[in-house]
């Protein structure tokens, strides 16, 4: 009986402990999922003369990824995207952010190109407004330009594999905003 | 009494800590205008860097908090409320971003622990006090009639003792 309350008050520190080491405190919820994404036209990174707004790609499914030469982690996810862009399951547009063009496009040329086209956010305003605080970011955004899921830090297989490309699928097949089955749901939470 | 005295020491190591929190403000470099400036620190005072969690963007050199501050710093010129501001910030970094959560059903326990767990040291604290003083009330009691003769019989043979 003596021992039942410590017993007891430790059994309720370690749950705590349990379960706090197992979330990720560097991952903040993003508030846009199931939002329509942010506006915006921009600059093609490839050619300055022609610009992109998030508005041409209304009636597909994409992926809209964040990502600068000066950024490591994007290298680690890079020859995914890549391969992923050889598969040709569905269009990668890159948002290069506050990078130098000359150093973007030697990245490219040199590492291969995922990307149907990169626009170019200089001074980071888009980030902004896509709450990009850790590049690379990835943003699933459906047919009517809603997103729908977004992938923080590198972009890995599984997650592609379990998550990524069964929700475009489902995205692909659904005529209005349906909801998103539960598999679906339970692999990208 | 050592309780209390030990109570007071956690105090004033918690005032301590904030210390280095206060003294950190003045890093903050100031830009042409300083009245402009002002405001703008009071609501980055308000927004948390993302990048480097425990520090508001006030306080961060990060480059997203740079950004941000910007951004503020636009939004200002622009006459937007500190209110304004810091809803578009929760608009796209989510309830996150703001340094002080708000009130709501998933932050009540944030808000009202500390003083939950206050009323249950406290309690804790006033038992154990209670029942310290029934324990040593009971052996400051009167002695006895009888207990009281075997103490005077006691001295008396140490007197006598002493004196032979």
């Amino acid at each position: 009986m003596r021992f039942l309350l410590p017993l007891g008050l430790f059994t309720v520190i370690v749950g705590f402990l349990w379960v706090g080491l197992s979330l990720n405190p560097s991952e903040v919820p993003s508030p846009f999922i199931g939002k329509p994404a942010p506006d915006f036209t921009l600059q093609q990174l490839h050619d300055p003369q022609k610009t992109f707004s998030n508005k041409d790609m209304l009636g597909k499914v994409w992926m809209f990824n964040v990502w600068a030469s000066w950024c490591v982690a994007c290298r680690q996810e890079h020859p995914l995207l890549v391969q992923l862009s050889r598969a040709q399951l569905f269009p990668v547009v890159g948002l290069n952010y506050k990078d130098e063009r000359e150093n973007a496009l030697h990245w490219l040329r040199e590492d291969g190109d995922p990307y149907v086209l990169s626009v170019v956010d200089k001074k980071g305003n888009i980030g902004i407004d896509y709450g990009v605080y850790g590049v690379p970011e990835s943003f699933v955004i459906d047919k009517l330009g809603v997103i729908r899921h977004k992938v923080i830090g590198p972009l890995g297989p599984a997650e592609l594999q379990d998550c990524v490309i069964p929700l475009v699928r489902e995205l692909e097949k659904a005529t209005a905003e349906s909801p998103i089955s539960d598999e679906v749901k339970k692999a990208c939470a | 009494m050592r309780l209390m005295s030990s109570l007071s020491a956690v105090f004033a190591a918690v005032l301590l800590l904030q210390v280095p929190l206060l003294a950190a403000k003045e890093a903050v470099p100031m830009a042409k205008d300083p009245v402009l400036e002002k405001i703008v620190n009071e609501i980055a005072d308000e927004l948390r860097c993302l990048v480097c969690q425990n520090q508001t963007i006030a306080d961060s050199d990060a480059d997203l908090a740079v950004d941000l501050k910007s951004q503020v710093r636009d939004m200002v010129r622009e006459g937007k409320t500190q209110d304004e501001i810091i809803d578009y910030m929760v608009q796209r970094y989510g309830d996150f971003i703001r340094y002080r959560p708000p009130m709501k059903a998933s932050t009540y326990l944030l808000w009202v622990g500390p003083f939950l767990l206050l009323f249950v040291g406290l309690t804790v604290l006033i038992l154990n006090l209670r029942k310290r003083r029934l324990l040593t009330g009971e052996q400051d009691a009167a002695l006895s009639p009888e207990e009281s003769d075997r103490l005077t019989q006691l001295l008396k043979t140490e007197k006598e003792k002493n004196k032979s």
